[in-house]
């Protein structure tokens, strides 16, 4: 494993492996340890050429490999700067294989949240209004700084997070917040022994077509919704289907593959597998489906159920705003 | 709309000035339908402001059309269906009744006001009643202004293969 980004002992046949961040928390990162003891397997096949986690690549290091040098790139983040961008592109012409890794990359993922506020909104919470803040002087950063030694340049800050695949082409998408161990140790198998299904931006990989509800163990008793809970004022009944007991679960618009972790431990689904099926908008999936298993037959009563749920955007959103159709506050 | 990349600006059909308010009305075939059409032969007079497009129920409007229907350039948006107990399908009303005050509450989060998304019942005899509610939401989007989600997006200036290289050329 090369630890330097160099490129001259490079084992030959061996594959090239990059993992790069961008609007990301670093769990997917951290994810693709997860695959254990499978990790000496991997090392055996590939080596590491990008994964500013772990060993300091610089920018120029990778801007000097040849175009199409990393076979395979896992890309984790949404582009919320211009840094990010540039990087994406970067990445884009060094690698063969871009994959779109995790929620944040393939759907936006928690921090296109904020696209549902402006670009100012964000820089008066962050800088001024925060009650823990102290900033007298009213500071911001700035884009362009002049110095005696020459200007400086910082990355621009988009008015909204984009996904990986608005500014470049993407080969497959491997959803997750993160993406489970066994399912990325599935995908870089694969990978491994050749088996790359066929380039296609809409493929995703280590995950399957249905939704968590298929997977998840809990029993469904046909019934309606009586009331919305919130899940730090109730505890569940165990295997008893959460949406029926009135947790807004978002199993059923879900795509399934990390295999109903949440339901399993107490917990609704967040929804970090992005929206199942054909559909392409996860949040009217879900708002869809939970409009019709209300009990309500008169629109007093309908609206008084409606009411009770608490941020419906931020939570049927919570990962794929950026995938939405409307992408973004006005 | 997947690639930003993509984006082409908005044509330019009309000059500002020249805004009308463009409404999409999702009307189901049994009831809402049977009543624009009952306006029609009434001969009574509603603005031509309104786009309708008939569904086999109300119920069947999945909240995703009306979100596409604004993402493409809609400045308004109705859903009127049967009312509550007149459903040709028994219950298809329930669903809609149920969704589209939850739908009102994400479209307000995304800064579409709520003067911009109507649901309403309209039965097939109610005629008069649709013409007064299409005056009605066309004087009330008239009065909100254009949305052009479309060009503000475009706006936005992100994504246009605009490729800022603060660390020098990498090519």
């Amino acid at each position: 494993m090369t630890t330097n980004g160099a490129t001259s002992d490079r084992q030959p046949g061996k594959l090239r492996l990059g993992m790069y961040w961008a609007s990301s928390c670093g769990g997917c990162d951290i994810s693709l340890l997860e695959i254990g003891e499978h990790l000496l397997e991997l090392i055996e096949v590939a080596d590491i050429v990008l994964w500013p986690c772990v060993a300091d690549f610089k920018y120029r290091t990778v801007a000097d490999y040849p175009d199409g040098y990393i076979d395979v790139c896992l890309f984790n983040g949404g582009i919320r700067s211009s840094e990010q961008e540039q990087i994406a592109r970067l990445v884009r012409r060094k690698s063969r294989t871009l994959v779109a890794y995790g929620a944040c990359a393939m759907d936006g993922g928690i921090p296109a949240l904020a696209n549902l506020k402006s670009t100012r909104e964000i820089f008066d919470a962050v800088y001024h209004s925060n009650p823990s803040l102290q900033n007298p002087g009213h500071v911001e950063p700035q884009t362009h700084w002049a110095t005696p030694q020459g200007d400086l340049e910082l990355p621009r800050l988009y008015p909204q997070v984009l996904r990986l695949a608005d500014v470049v082409e993407v080969d497959y998408q491997i959803p997750g917040c993160p993406p489970v161990g066994t399912q990325v140790w599935k995908v870089l198998q694969a990978v491994v022994a050749g088996e790359v299904p066929a380039r296609n931006a809409a493929v995703r990989v280590g995950c399957d077509n249905r939704s968590v509800c298929d997977e998840c163990h809990r029993e469904k008793r046909k019934v309606r919704i009586k009331e919305f809970k919130r899940p730090h004022l109730a505890i569940p009944e165990p295997n008893w289907c959460l949406l029926e007991q009135g947790f807004v679960c978002l199993g059923a618009s879900t795509r399934s593959g990390c295999g109903a972790l949440c339901p399993k431990a107490e917990l609704t689904c967040r929804g970090c597998y992005g929206s199942a099926g054909l559909a392409t908008d996860q949040g009217t999936a879900m708002l869809s489906a939970i409009g019709s298993v209300m009990d309500a037959v008169t629109e007093e009563r309908a609206n008084e159920l409606v009411g009770q749920i608490a941020d419906p955007t931020g939570t049927f959103y919570r990962f794929s705003l950026a995938s939405s159709t409307l992408k973004a506050h006005r | 709309m997947s690639q930003v990349e993509t984006v082409q600006p908005p044509a330019e059909t009309e000059t500002p000035l020249a805004w009308e308010p463009r409404i999409i009305a999702f009307l189901c075939y049994w009831c809402s339908y049977t009543g624009a059409d009952n306006a029609g032969t009434s001969r009574l007079k509603y603005p031509a402001n309104v786009d309708i497009i008939r569904v086999m129920c109300s119920g069947r409007v999945d909240p995703d059309l009306i979100m596409i229907a604004f993402a493409q350039g809609a400045d308004g948006v109705m859903v009127c269906g049967c009312h509550i107990g007149d459903c040709h399908y028994i219950a298809g009303n329930h669903k809609t009744m149920t969704r589209m005050p939850l739908l009102s509450r994400v479209l307000q989060d995304f800064g579409i006001e709520p003067e911009r998304f109507v649901h309403e019942w309209v039965s097939a005899a109610e005629g008069d009643k649709f013409a007064r509610l299409v005056r009605q939401v066309t004087e009330q989007v008239r009065q909100v202004g254009p949305l052009d989600w479309p060009g503000r997006m475009y706006r936005r200036g992100v994504g246009h293969g605009e490729d800022l290289q603060p660390w020098g050329d990498q090519a």
